[in-house]
């Protein structure tokens, strides 16, 4: 085999910004539909005052987010033995400000980290096994750092760990762009449930749900500004 | 069952989502492993009734990527030369269970009776039919000129139109499905066109078209343009005289090396200039021209890839059985419009 060419990723010019997808849909490109990971909510408006029909309790603050992200961080480097070789990968939308959050934890405890240039997000739409009976997802953007992923350790980071399809087409779609020395996944909330053999290796909150209960992650950097960061059970229909 | 028939009956929303979708295919072709498994086990057939060479790679290309298996046909050497209809060669695909027909034909509005007759169930998408339409060329167009536009605006592309631009269409307009499939989708993005042309080149009806009408392309170039977009004259259809010769057709109304120089006297220093190809150098555009930093040809030829790609998937990817999804819910289109 010759050298491998390295996929060069794009000069990005709407890195993570909600506004511009154009699919209404809350979750266009992301995960299950019935992972309901958020809709934005009004800015301003507080969640406990939000009228919605079904009960809704916020099971992790802003404050038990960041506390959760630090922790996770602390564990990622354990586990990695330092910082070497790490790559943090978030899957849109909301794994992706998730990982730059962590990176910058990492940044934090390990000056010679740049947030920057470890952190990614790819996207996984191509690669869903629902493609064929869902409503058309758009596809999001992947953009690796100018690394590559070969040889790295990848920590893959999403907001809500389900049915674990989401990162099935993750591992598939990092097959495709190179191949790292191991890949991990970090996940914000693990709610159970799961339909494939996969296991988060860091968890900020393992969450009992029940299947009709829908899991609302909502972050300042995706849901507006003016939202604070929480995680909100609600009840199924 | 959804359709991309013209651009004409498409929304803003559908078109924008398109060229979206195109903007993050476009990374694909940047990668180590080119290809996508969104349409794994899908068949495309490629249906041209008319010679191609960039189209019918084009969306060869784009469906392989998707991972779309491909079935390639064209009418010379198959049983269309043994008198077989359209109709026939229609269900015979449908036969072979082929989830999108890509068709070129001569005939304007064929691929609206492929479309709309119910001969067959896949979904249908227009590579250029007469002298009607031709949608993936003028989305294809739209995207290489909204890349330049965000460049020179300084806003993001994904999401943005063309508001404002002024776009010069220039040459043999009345036989062009390219400029009527742009005149429809510029429109709809907010671009200012105008049609440059003798007057015999131009079809009757132009003055309801959404665009402005010239004779003179270099009062228009004086008059300021963002992108220039020179057509083929295409003397395989032309039956009469339309011009009295090509060196004055050249002189007048093609884009040669002096308007080329023209451009920079007037400080016009980011004005692109396309082609949708084939080009017949020396006649509506010079060699000067078309190999300099301004022809934006080969990026067309790219994004064309990339274009095909998001118009498969965002037709194919949705429910199979279920009807239209809210995404894209405006591409069937009933009839066609055939223009003389």
């Amino acid at each position: 085999m010759g050298p491998r060419r390295r996929w060069r990723p794009r000069r990005c010019d709407s890195f993570g910004t909600a506004t511009n997808l154009l699919i209404p849909s809350s979750e266009a490109g992301k995960g299950d539909a019935r992972k309901l990971a958020s809709t934005p909510a009004p800015s301003g408006q507080s969640p406990s005052s939000a009228a919605t029909p079904n009960s809704s309790r916020t099971v992790l603050s802003a404050a038990d987010i960041d506390r959760a992200l630090t922790r996770i961080a602390y564990e990622i480097l354990e586990a990695n033995k330092g910082s070497a070789n790490l790559l943090l990968l978030g899957i849109p939308r909301r794994g992706f400000p998730l990982a730059q959050r962590l990176a910058a934890k990492l940044a934090a405890t390990d000056p010679s980290i740049d947030p920057a240039a470890i952190t990614g997000q790819l996207d996984v739409t191509m690669f869903r096994d629902d493609l064929a009976h869902q409503p058309t997802r758009a596809p999001q953007r992947t953009e690796l750092p100018a690394t590559g992923i070969d040889g790295k350790v990848v920590v893959l980071v999403d907001d809500v760990l389900y049915s674990g399809r989401t990162i099935r087409a993750a591992l598939d779609a990092l097959v495709d762009l190179g191949r790292p020395q191991a890949v991990r996944l970090a996940v914000l909330v693990d709610r159970g449930h799961r339909e494939l053999p996969i296991r988060a290796d860091h968890v900020g909150k393992n969450l009992p749900t029940s299947s009709s209960e829908k899991v609302r992650v909502r972050l300042a950097e995706i849901d507006g500004p003016g939202t604070a960061d929480e995680v909100v059970i609600e009840a199924g229909a | 069952m959804r359709h991309l028939l013209d651009t004409e009956s498409l929304g803003r929303d559908n078109a924008i989502a398109i060229l979206d979708t195109a903007q993050e295919m476009s990374a694909v072709g940047e990668r180590e492993v080119k290809k996508l498994p969104a349409l794994r086990g899908r068949t495309v057939v490629n249906l041209f009734f008319e010679d191609s060479t960039r189209t019918r790679i084009s969306f060869e290309a784009a469906a392989k990527r998707l991972s779309a298996d491909v079935i390639n046909f064209s009418a010379k050497g198959s049983s269309v030369s043994k008198g077989e209809s359209l109709k026939d060669t229609a269900q015979t695909l449908e036969a072979m269970s082929a989830d999108a027909v890509v068709i070129r034909h001569w005939a304007s509005g064929a691929p609206a009776r492929l479309a709309t007759s119910g001969w067959i169930d896949a979904a249908v998408i227009n590579a250029g039919d007469g002298t009607h339409a031709h949608p993936t060329q003028a989305l294809l167009d739209a995207f290489t000129m909204r890349t330049h536009w965000a460049r020179l605006t300084g806003t993001p592309s994904v999401g943005g139109d063309l508001a404002g631009m002024r776009v010069l269409i220039v040459g043999d307009v009345l036989h062009s499905r390219v400029a009527r499939s742009n005149v429809w989708l510029l429109r709809t993005l907010g671009a200012r066109v105008t049609l440059v042309a003798p007057p015999t080149l131009l079809p009757v009806g132009v003055e309801h078209w959404p665009c402005e009408v010239s004779y003179d392309l270099d009062a228009t170039l004086e008059a300021g343009v963002d992108a220039v977009m020179m057509l083929r004259v295409q003397a395989e259809r032309m039956k009469a005289s339309f011009f009295p010769s090509a060196r004055e057709y050249a002189r007048r109304w093609g884009f040669d090396d002096a308007r080329l120089a023209r451009l920079d006297a007037l400080a016009l220093k980011d004005t692109i200039v396309m082609h949708p190809g084939p080009m017949n150098r020396g006649l509506e555009i010079s060699s000067g021209a078309a190999d300099s930093p301004r022809s934006t040809v080969l990026d067309q030829v790219r994004n064309g890839v990339s274009v095909r790609m998001a118009a498969l998937y965002l037709l194919l990817s949705g429910d199979m059985r279920a009807a239209p999804t809210p995404a894209l819910p405006a591409f069937a289109q009933p009839a066609a419009k055939d223009h003389p």
